[in-house]
């Protein structure tokens, strides 16, 4: 297997991008990234998405968009694990360098919130989960979030408050980037006055749905040092699956994917816990952030709060989470919502992340997760000496 | 209108109709054929009692396209005595507050309208257990 590296970098700001069509956002990003990685010379496009079909009724984005940006002929597929679609793309592209398929590879992680309005994105999203057996009860994505939390606060001892700390940093690192849908800080005191979305997830609790795409360029890491100053090695790459259903998991309160996926990327990349400098996690409920830090190794089971109620996650913490953001102040993106954070743990790596900047980081890791835990992505990515 | 689907799911929607799996006797809810834990089939029918507790609940007030008239409404995670979670409103609360540990049993009742024609999908509900002989 051939050792594989980021050679190219592109994002969108997030947001509500009225004016501004799917197709044309992805080109957007994949145009900044080719121009980053110094090369046009592009064999494969893998696409994340997931709502393009449900809000823009718009299937068959590979050659939609390969076509869009002047590719026209490439070889593009969407791949699709909802919220995790990003991840599942990058992944794709990962295989596809390292078996020798194609020398050259993009990766577009794109999605359209916009196109329709009212009760729709929150019909699109609950896609993810069980249509039989857990929307059909009038679930919501924030619903089952609110479902976890609801638990994880009972068997723990955590009160609303005590969670403040994940949205508090994560809006507070959004203010340094430029591409975040919510540049302002949120105060902890405001935290908990939230309006109510699903008992008791509220306002300030659960990321915010925004229009966005963001792309990677892929190569050999023999070829990708030539190319350009500072290649990012992916490490390593996993992708394991749950029960999309929330209730036919063996102890909801364990993110089983996100933990395999993860044990299987440090062996990958001969690495613990402790060696990683920054972690983009799916902070889609502040819950989750809780939850991916205990399936990830950075707490034990039920004292992932701690972290964020220490201060252990800020950018000078032990283990920064939500460098740029995070899906809470950057923006949720869906399923482009793994490519944006290779693109951030990219940013950090090259010390070119501005005003959200870890000192240091040399080794970055990604947690990409689709539903409320039946898939989950991780990417481990390392600068090179 | 998604008529077929609704009326393949009627037994486990409105019985409350599972399976047991032939080699380690777990008991499944939704039945699905194959059984998760041992991967061996899981044939024959099982009819659950209906009864069992609250696991953890949630009130939705932001809700998707079909049940925005009856929010807010109280979703929960119900564990059913035999074994197996399932999801599913709570009805018929009254003054009570859904707690966790709340026993409750299943109802039939009306999941939603749909369509321009008013299609109704019925199916289980959770309500509190009725206190013994009263
Ligand atoms: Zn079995």
């Amino acid at each position: 297997m051939r050792d594989v590296s980021v050679i190219g970098i592109g994002q969108t700001k997030v947001g509500e991008h009225w004016t501004t069509s799917l197709r044309h956002l992805a080109w957007e990003a994949i145009h900044a990234a080719l121009a980053d990685a110094g090369t046009e010379a592009v064999e494969a496009v893998y696409v994340g998405n997931m709502l393009a079909g449900a809000l823009s009724r718009q299937q068959h984005l590979g050659a939609l968009i390969v076509d869009f940006a002047g590719l026209r002929g490439v070889e593009a597929v969407t791949v699709e694990a909802a919220d995790a679609s990003g991840g599942a793309a990058l992944r794709q592209a990962v295989l596809a360098v390292r078996s020798g398929a194609a020398e050259v590879v993009l990766v577009v992680g794109v999605e359209k919130v916009t196109d329709m309005v009212g009760a729709s994105g929150t019909t699109a999203q609950v896609a993810a989960a069980d249509a039989d057996h857990e929307a059909v009860h009038g679930v919501t994505s924030a619903a089952l979030g609110a479902l976890l939390m609801r638990r994880y606060m009972h068997e723990n001892g955590v009160e609303l408050a005590d969670m403040a700390g994940f949205s508090v940093n994560a809006h507070a690192n959004a203010v340094g980037n430029p591409y975040a849908m919510f540049r302002r800080p949120l105060k902890a005191s405001s935290f908990v006055k939230g309006s109510m979305v699903a008992d008791p997830v509220n306002l300030f609790d659960s990321a915010p749905a925004g229009d966005g795409a963001a792309a990677v360029v892929l190569c050999p890491t023999e070829m990708a040092k030539d190319m350009v100053p500072s290649p990012v090695r992916v490490a390593a790459s996993s992708l394991v699956t749950d029960a999309p259903a929330l209730h036919d998991r063996a102890d909801p309160l364990v993110l089983a994917a996100a933990n395999t996926a993860a044990g299987r990327a440090y062996h990958a990349a001969g690495v613990v816990p402790g060696d990683i400098d920054l972690l983009e996690l799916h902070d889609s409920f502040t819950v989750f952030a809780a939850l991916q830090l205990e399936a990830a190794g950075f707490a034990q089971r039920g004292e992932g709060w701690t972290l964020a109620k220490n201060g252990d996650i800020g950018p000078q913490g032990r283990i920064p989470i939500s460098t740029c953001g995070g899906l809470k102040a950057r923006g949720d993106v869906g399923g482009g919502t793994g490519v944006y954070q290779a693109v951030e743990v990219v940013q950090q790596l090259r010390g070119a992340a501005g005003d959200c900047q870890v000192p240091n980081a040399r080794r970055g890791m990604t947690l990409n997760v689709g539903g409320s835990g039946g898939t989950a992505v991780v990417h481990i990515l390392e600068s090179i000496e | 209108m998604e008529l077929p689907r609704h009326w393949r799911l009627q037994n486990q929607r409105y019985g409350l109709v599972g399976e047991v799996c032939d080699q380690c006797g777990v008991k499944l809810f939704p039945p699905r054929d194959v059984c998760p834990s041992c991967a061996e089939p899981a044939h024959e029918q099982y009819t659950f009692s209906g009864r069992g507790q609250v696991y953890s609940h949630s009130t939705v007030y932001s809700a998707p396209a079909g049940y925005e008239e009856y929010a807010p409404y109280t979703v929960a995670l119900v564990k059913l005595d035999e074994g197996p979670m399932l999801t599913a409103q709570l009805t018929d609360l009254g003054d009570q507050e859904p707690e966790i540990g709340m026993p409750v049993e299943m109802v039939t009742r009306r999941l939603r309208a749909e369509g321009e024609q008013g299609m109704i999908v019925y199916g289980y509900k959770f309500r509190p257990v009725m206190s013994q002989g009263s």
